[in-house]
C-alpha cells in the first residue's frame, strides 16, 4: 500500500514532497483494523447486525465498482493533466452502447462496445481541451450534456419497437454469470452469522469479495493495482505522469506531450465506459435512462478524496460503495447505527488532535462527538436523503479538512501548447 | 482616429464570428445527425421556425428565457472573474424551495411578501454558493468540485424538505410543498390567448442592466474584472482578491437563487416533483454563448428557450425532440471552440498587421539611412 502517501503537519509551507510521511502498510491495517473493531463494536451495542452483513458487503462492493472506474477515468486524465468533468457523460455512453451492443450480441461484445463508447467521448474531450486548449471544465459540461442529448435520441430508434424495450429502457441483456468460492463463501457467511465480535464482521467483509462476484468486477478490482503498476511503475507511466505536472519540462525531454494527453484522456473515457457497461450489464441487466445517477461525480469525488493516487482512490470508492448499499438493503436503521460509530470515530480524533497540542480542532471534534452522540440518542432512524448525500458532504469534510495535504498534479487543468516552453 | 475606427471593426468581426461559426457548425453537425438516421435534414428546421411564429410558443419562449437569463447572470458574474459556479444548478433549485415553503406558511400582505420571498430565495442562494466561496477562500477547496458536491447534497436536502412529514403536502402522486399564499404570486403580463408572460421576467430584464452598470461603471466592477484578467496585477494595485472571491461567490448565488421565481411565484406556485431542474447547467452554455455580456446573454436564452421550447412539435410531427438536446450540446462545444480558435486567428493577424507595420517603418527608415549616406 505504499500507494497512499499522506502529508505530514508541516508541508503548508513546503511545496515539495520533502515533509511527506508515508502511510506504511502495517500502520494502515492497524487503521483499518481498529475501524473494524469500532464497527464491531457499535455492531454487538445497536443490535444492527446489518452493517456488516455478508449480502450488505456484496451489495457495497458492486455499487463500489462504477464509482471506481469512474475515478480511476478522472485519475488517468488528471494525471496526464486534463480535468475531465465529463465522466458522466462517458459513463453514460458506456451504459447505452454497453445495453445497445450487449442486447444484440451478448454481454462480452456489450462490454467491448462500453468501452468503445466511452472512449469516443474521451476522444472528444482529448480533441476539445487538448488540441483547441478550451477549458477542462466548460468541456466536461458540454459531454455531459451531449451525452445525454445523443443517447436519449439514439435510444427512440434502437430500443423502441424491439421486444422489451421502450425510448427509455433498453431490452434485457444477458448475464455473465457470477463466480463464488466453493467452500470459502459458504463457511465465511456461517462464521458471520454467528455474530461474534470482531470476527464475525471480518468474515462477512471477506465473504462480500468472495460471494455472487461477476467477472468484470474482478476485472475491475484488478485495475486498480494494474493502474499503479502502470502510472507508477513503467517509464510510459512516468511520462504520462510528468505531463501532469510538468509539460514543458517533460517535452525538453523528448515526451510527446500532445500525443502521451491523447492517450491518457482516452483511456480515462473507456475506463468510464466500462463502468457504465458495469451499470447497464452487471448491475441492472438493462440501459435505463437516468442509470448513472450522478456516479461519475462520485467517482471524481473518490478520486479526490483519495489525493490522486489509485489506493486512496478504492478506499474512497469502497467507503461511497458502502454508504450506498446501506441506503439499498437494511435501510435507515443500519445508517442510525453508524452515527455511533462516526462519533466514537470522533472522539479518537478529539483526543489524537489534542495529543498533538491543536486545541481549536480537538474542541470541534469534541463538539461534533458530542452531537452525534446526542443524535443517535434521540432518534430511531435517519432520512434516507441523508444516506444519499453522505459521500458528497465526506468529500466536502475531507477537502476543506486537508486541501493542503492533497496533492493534485501540478499541471492539472492547465492549458498547453505545444513548444511553449521555447 | 482612423486608428480606432479600424481597430472596432477588427473586434466586431472578432465578435460576431465565434458564435456564427459555433451555429452554423452546430446546425450542420446536427443536419448529418438527421441525414444519418434517415431524417430530412430541412425539414426539422421548417418546423421550429414556424413554431416560433405563433404567439403562444412565444410567450413560453420569453418565459423560459427569462429564468435561462437569470441563471446565465449568476454563472457569467463568476466566469468575469475566472470563478467556476457550477453550482447555480443546486443554489437556484434550493433557493426555490425554501421560497416555495415560506410562500406557504407565512401570510404577509402582498406589497411585503413578494419582497420577502424574493429576499428569502437570494439569501438561500447566496449560503449555498457561500459555503463554497469559504471553503475556496479559508481553505483552498476548488469551487468547481465543492459547488458539485453541493448541487448533489441539495438535492438530498430538497428530497427531504418535501417529504410530507417535514415541510411537504402530498397530491397524488406528486410531492409539493403546499400552494403558497396568494400575496406571493408575481401578477404577470396578459397576452390574451397566447398565454401569460411572468412579469418576473421584466425584473430579470433589469437586473441584466444592473449587472452591465456594477460591472462596467462602478469600483466593485472593475475589481472583479482586474482579479479575472489577473490576480497578482489586481493584488498588486490593492483589491483583496479573496474577499472578491468571497463577495463573487455570494452575488452569484444570490442571482441563481432568483432563477426557479419566474416559475414558482408566476405560475406553478408550488415546488414540487415536476418543477425544471437543469437551468443552472443551461445557464453555464447560455453564459458561455453570449460571452458574458448582458446583451449577448439575453441572446443566447431565446435562443436555447427557442430549441427547447419549439423542439416539443417535432415530436408530433414525426421526429425527435431530443435532436434540439444534441443541437445544444453541439452548440456548447462549438462555441468554446470556435471563441478559442477566432480568438487565435485574431491574435495571429494582429501579429501579421503589427509585423507589416514594423517592416514598412524600417524599410522607410533603412532607405531614409540610404539616401543619407548616397548624399554625403
Amino acid at each position: 500500500m505504499s500507494t497512499a502517501t499522506v502529508l505530514d503537519k508541516k508541508p503548508a509551507s513546503q511545496p515539495a514532497p520533502g515533509g511527506r510521511r508515508k502511510l506504511s502498510l502495517p500502520v494502515l491495517l492497524i487503521v483499518i483494523a481498529g475501524v473494524l473493531a469500532l464497527t464491531s463494536l457499535v455492531r454487538l451495542i445497536t443490535d444492527a447486525d446489518g452493517i456488516t452483513n455478508v449480502s450488505q458487503m456484496s451489495t457495497a462492493l458492486q455499487l463500489a465498482v462504477p464509482i471506481g472506474l469512474a475515478g480511476l477515468g478522472g485519475l488517468w486524465a488528471e494525471r496526464a493533466g486534463v480535468v475531465n468533468i465529463g465522466l458522466e457523460g462517458m459513463l453514460i455512453l458506456g451504459t447505452w452502447f454497453g445495453a445497445w451492443a450487449g442486447f444484440q450480441w451478448g454481454p462480452w461484445v456489450g462490454v467491448l462496445f462500453g468501452i468503445i463508447g466511452g472512449a469516443l467521448g474521451g476522444l472528444l474531450h482529448a480533441v476539445v481541451t487538448v488540441t483547441f486548449n478550451v477549458n477542462h471544465i466548460v468541456s466536461g459540461v458540454a459531454i455531459n450534456i451531449l451525452a445525454l442529448g445523443v443517447t436519449r435520441y439514439l435510444s427512440n430508434f434502437t430500443f423502441e419497437g424491439v421486444e422489451g424495450g421502450t425510448t427509455k429502457q433498453s431490452p434485457p441483456v444477458d448475464s455473465l454469470g457470477t463466480i463464488t468460492v466453493p467452500g470459502l463463501s459458504d463457511w465465511l457467511t456461517t462464521l458471520n452469522e454467528k455474530h461474534w465480535f470482531l470476527v464475525s464482521d471480518i468474515a462477512g467483509l471477506l465473504g462480500g469479495l468472495v460471494t455472487d462476484l461477476s467477472p468484470l468486477t474482478i476485472v475491475a478490482v484488478a485495475l486498480i493495482p494494474f493502474t499503479w503498476w502502470v502510472l507508477w511503475r513503467t517509464s510510459f507511466g512516468l511520462r504520462l505522469r510528468s505531463c501532469g505536472e510538468n509539460p514543458v519540462a517533460a517535452e525538453s525531454l523528448g515526451v510527446n506531450v500532445i500525443k502521451y494527453k491523447y492517450l491518457a484522456v482516452i483511456i480515462s473515457g473507456g475506463l468510464a465506459g466500462l463502468g457504465g457497461a458495469f451499470l447497464s450489464i452487471v448491475a441492472n441487466p438493462f440501459y435505463l435512462e437516468g442509470q448513472t445517477a450522478g456516479k461519475g461525480y462520485i467517482g471524481l469525488a473518490a478520486m479526490i478524496f483519495g489525493n490522486w493516487m489509485p489506493g486512496g482512490l478504492a478506499l474512497g470508492a469502497g467507503l461511497f460503495g458502502y454508504t450506498d448499499s446501506l441506503k439499498l438493503r437494511g435501510g435507515t436503521e443500519n445508517v442510525h447505527a453508524l452515527l455511533l460509530l462516526v462519533a466514537l470515530l470522533l472522539v479518537i480524533a478529539a483526543i489524537w488532535t489534542v495529543v498533538r497540542k491543536k486545541y481549536v480542532a480537538g474542541v470541534v471534534c469534541a463538539v461534533a462527538a458530542a452531537g452525534m452522540a446526542a443524535w443517535y440518542a434521540t432518534t430511531d432512524d435517519v432520512p434516507t436523503q441523508l444516506v444519499t448525500a453522505t459521500p458528497y458532504i465526506v468529500t466536502l469534510l475531507v477537502l476543506s479538512f486537508s486541501a493542503q495535504r492533497l496533492r493534485m498534479p501540478k499541471a492539472d487543468g492547465q492549458p498547453y501548447r505545444k513548444g511553449q516552453g521555447k | 482616429m482612423a486608428m480606432k475606427n479600424k481597430f472596432d471593426k477588427e473586434r466586431l468581426l472578432l465578435g460576431v464570428s465565434g458564435p456564427v461559426i459555433a451555429l452554423l457548425t452546430a446546425v450542420v453537425l446536427t443536419s448529418v445527425v438527421l441525414v444519418a438516421s434517415g431524417k430530412s435534414p430541412i425539414e426539422p428546421y421548417s418546423i421550429m421556425f414556424e413554431q416560433a411564429t405563433f404567439s403562444d410558443v412565444q410567450v413560453l419562449i420569453i418565459n423560459q428565457a427569462g429564468m435561462y437569463y437569470l441563471a446565465a447572470l449568476a454563472v457569467a458574474i463568476g466566469f468575469r472573474m475566472n470563478l467556476f459556479n457550477i453550482g447555480v444548478d443546486g443554489q437556484y433549485r434550493l433557493a426555490a424551495v425554501v421560497a416555495a415553503i415560506v410562500g406557504a406558511k407565512v401570510a404577509l400582505p402582498g406589497f411585503a411578501q413578494i419582497p420577502l420571498l424574493i429576499i428569502v430565495a437570494m439569501l438561500t442562494g447566496a449560503m449555498w454558493a457561500g459555503i463554497a466561496g469559504i471553503l475556496k477562500v479559508t481553505r483552498g477547496v476548488s469551487e468547481v468540485v465543492a459547488t458539485i458536491m453541493l448541487n448533489s447534497i441539495a438535492s438530498s436536502l430538497i428530497g427531504y424538505l418535501y417529504l410530507p412529514e417535514v415541510f411537504g403536502v402530498q397530491v397524488g402522486n406528486n410531492k409539493t410543498t403546499g400552494v403558497m399564499h396568494e400575496s406571493g404570486w408575481f401578477p404577470g403580463i396578459n397576452m390574451g390567448a397566447a398565454g401569460e408572460i411572468y412579469g418576473f421576467v421584466v425584473i430579470a430584464a433589469l437586473l441584466g442592466v444592473a449587472y452591465w452598470f456594477v460591472l462596467n461603471r462602478t469600483r466593485f466592477g472593475f475589481d472583479l474584472r482586474a482579479t479575472g484578467a489577473s490576480e497578482s496585477a489586481a493584488a498588486a494595485s490593492g483589491v483583496d482578491a479573496k474577499r472578491m472571491v468571497l463577495t463573487a461567490m455570494l452575488v452569484s448565488g444570490a442571482l441563481a437563487g432568483l432563477a426557479g421565481l419566474p416559475l414558482l411565484l408566476g405560475d406553478t406556485h408550488t415546488y414540487s416533483l415536476t418543477f425544471p431542474t437543469t437551468i443552472g447547467f443551461q445557464g453555464i452554455t447560455i453564459a458561455l454563448l453570449g460571452r458574458n455580456s448582458p446583451v449577448g446573454i439575453a441572446f443566447a436564452a431565446l435562443l436555447i428557450s427557442w430549441l427547447e421550447k419549439a423542439s416539443q412539435e417535432l415530436d408530433l410531427q414525426g421526429y425527435d425532440k431530443e435532436i434540439a438536446v444534441i443541437m445544444q450540446g453541439i452548440i456548447t462545444i462549438a462555441v468554446v471552440v470556435s471563441y478559442e480558435a477566432v480568438r487565435v486567428w485574431g491574435q495571429r493577424r494582429q501579429q501579421r498587421r503589427v509585423g507589416i507595420e514594423l517592416a514598412v517603418a524600417a524599410a522607410e527608415n533603412t532607405s531614409e539611412l540610404k539616401k543619407e549616406v548616397a548624399a554625403r
